[in-house]
């Protein structure tokens, strides 16, 4: 079959300029809403370009026509058939008080699982200084950490809150920026078959095992529950979580039994993955301005069991919102 | 290692066929490194406005500064992806766009994973396991791609072409043989047609050395295919030889 290409053309370049119009006014405003009678123009205009594009299969028309009529059918398509999620529609009340917590109970054995690893981390962290203790340098890489706990201790009652005097809203956005990168880097290490994030939280737990000996061992028990449970019960978690949606991540990777694609495997985790991590980076900016404003302040300025209560009631509150909130409400779209 | 494509093949539900332009790593390395530069520019000069801020605090500056720094480098990728659907400034001048491998337009969540996993694409130090990954994998897809079902593109300006270059309504002088027209198109195979209808469609980007040239070369083709009677052809130019011979290819029969 020949066509007659001028011909062609002729009758149907108004409607592909039309189709062209209708794409860029859909393109340039992501909510603009065409309407029923506009929506079914454009659907017809879409079958007419296919149809052109079909007429074209496996004949000798130039390629510069063929590239054309795919462009329009290819943008059109993605028109027509994408049903596109409204990021700016997102309700942030009910996506923190339902999607969040609902997410995280979804995927409760991966978290059981990031727990697990973090706590055999931290076994093997408080054994290897038990049995070597002239490697504590080694194991934790915070400069603040080498010296004794006692020493520590005695030097920060003394200073009673000053050193960081000046430069805690520094300190504080240091810390969210940089625990928010361990996160992403615990989350997306899940690529690696889960490895990275699995070595991740191990280490984690090695350097937590550490500190919680060598504190204890100095009996600086109650300093360490004072300066740690503040922030910690907020930091460690969120960490826990980044390890939960990496493990995710690495479990949809493997998809062992599931009998779908990867590419269908991942479709079902994308929106729990960002929910996540959104909400493990809300944890990290409130843990973040504990740390700097609260946790740094000791005896005699702010009573160790005002701290720990604070701590506990942080806590409570936390399981209680990652246990119960959003129960009995909509269950969040999966995917 | 997947043979790789430089086109995606996506079939609609209608059954129409239509291919995606695959772009390779070095025009997407170029895109990046324009992304770097615009998220440079663009840290700077929020720290230059926030430096006001010393006015009232230096601590406050600085941790203005920290998180801004920080929102820019995670934001922007996530932000101009989405806003300008599949773009940022980097892609919009190298003509690429970030598609749902399945031609469908992205969601949100996509955006959001393919950009948090450039930590792993950026390891151990420049780009090295996306570089590699997007070298070996078939859709020439990185770590972050993969996770997110995505896929980089060329989008260059396609415009119809135009097709008064044929010239088709001046009189033709083999259109009086219809036995050797319908021999000449069972003759000439459709890719011979479809190049001489190219030759055509461009002629003017052709210098004009290079044009008669081409359009001598098939002319001899086309002449020695199908003999036409000397009348017909004398004093007929190459090239108007081809656009006769294009012109009785293409038409429709029965016209």
């Amino acid at each position: 079959m020949i066509i007659d290409l001028e011909r062609f053309t002729a009758t149907e370049k108004p409607f592909w300029d039309e189709l062209e119009r209708l794409l860029k006014r859909v393109e340039d405003d992501p909510a603009c809403r065409l309407g029923v009678e506009g929506a079914a123009r454009f659907h017809y205009l879409y079958q007419r370009a296919s149809a052109g594009l079909a007429r074209l299969d496996g004949l000798a028309a130039p390629l510069e026509f063929r590239r054309y009529l795919e462009s329009l059918v290819a943008r059109a398509y993605g028109e027509i058939h994408s049903a596109r999620d409204n990021a700016h529609r997102l309700v942030p009340r009910t996506w923190l008080l339902e999607t969040f917590p609902q997410t995280f109970r979804r995927y409760i054995r991966q978290f059981q699982l990031a727990v697990l690893i973090t706590i055999v981390g931290a076994v093997f962290g408080a054994a290897v200084l038990m049995v070597a203790p002239e490697e504590k340098g080694m194991l934790l890489p915070f400069d603040h950490l080498h010296g004794s706990p006692t020493e520590r201790v005695a030097k920060e009652e003394q200073e009673a809150g000053k050193r960081l005097a000046g430069h805690k809203a520094t300190f504080s956005s240091s810390l969210m920026t940089h625990n928010t990168q361990v996160s992403i880097a615990c989350m997306a290490t899940g690529m690696t078959w889960g490895v990275g994030t699995i070595i991740l939280l191990f280490y984690n737990g090695v350097i937590l095992g550490a500190v919680v000996l060598d504190y204890l061992a100095a009996g600086q028990g109650v300093f360490l529950a004072g300066w740690l449970l503040p922030h910690g019960v907020i930091e460690i978690p969120a960490i826990l979580i980044a390890g939960q949606a990496g493990l995710v991540l690495a479990t949809t990777l493997i998809g062992k039994g599931s009998g779908l694609t990867l590419v269908a495997r991942m479709r079902l985790v994308w929106a729990d993955l960002t929910t996540l991590i959104g909400g493990v980076a809300l944890m990290l900016v409130w843990a973040g301005i504990v740390e700097a404003f609260f946790s740094q302040y000791h005896e005699p300025v702010l009573p160790y069991s005002v701290k720990i209560a604070f701590g506990v009631v942080e806590l409570c509150l936390l399981v209680l919102f990652l246990g119960r909130s959003g129960r009995g409400g909509k269950v969040a779209k999966r995917g | 290692m997947a043979e790789q494509t430089t086109t995606l093949q996506i079939r609609t539900p209608e059954g129409i066929r239509f291919s995606l332009l695959l772009a390779g790593p070095t025009s997407r390395l170029l895109a990046l490194l324009v992304d770097f530069a615009c998220i440079s520019v663009a840290s700077t000069t929020i720290s230059t406005v926030l430096r006001l801020f010393t006015l009232i605090s230096q601590d406050i500056f600085m941790a203005l500064t920290i998180l801004s720094g920080f929102v820019i480098s995670i934001g922007y990728g996530i932000g101009c992806e989405w806003y300008w659907q599949g773009q940022t400034v980097g892609k919009r001048l190298l003509h690429l766009r970030v598609m749902d491998e399945q031609g469908l337009k992205l969601q949100f969540s996509q955006v959001v994973i393919r950009n948090l996993l450039r930590i792993v694409d950026s390891l151990p130090a420049l780009y090295l396991v996306g570089g590699i990954a997007s070298l070996i994998s078939r859709k020439c897809q990185r770590l972050g791609d993969l996770a997110a079902g995505t896929i980089v593109i060329r989008t260059p300006k396609v415009q119809l072409p135009d097709l008064e270059q044929l010239g088709t309504e001046k009189f033709n002088s083999l259109a009086a043989y219809p036995q050797l027209v319908a021999r000449l198109r069972q003759k000439v195979s459709r890719e011979e047609g479809a190049i001489a209808l190219r030759a055509l469609i461009r002629r003017e980007e052709l210098d004009p050395t290079a044009r008669l040239e081409l359009f001598r070369e098939l002319a001899v083709m086309f002449r020695s295919q199908v003999a036409f009677p000397a009348e017909a052809v004398d004093g007929v130019s190459d090239e108007r030889y081809v656009r006769n011979v294009v012109e009785l290819l293409f038409e429709q029969r029965g016209r």
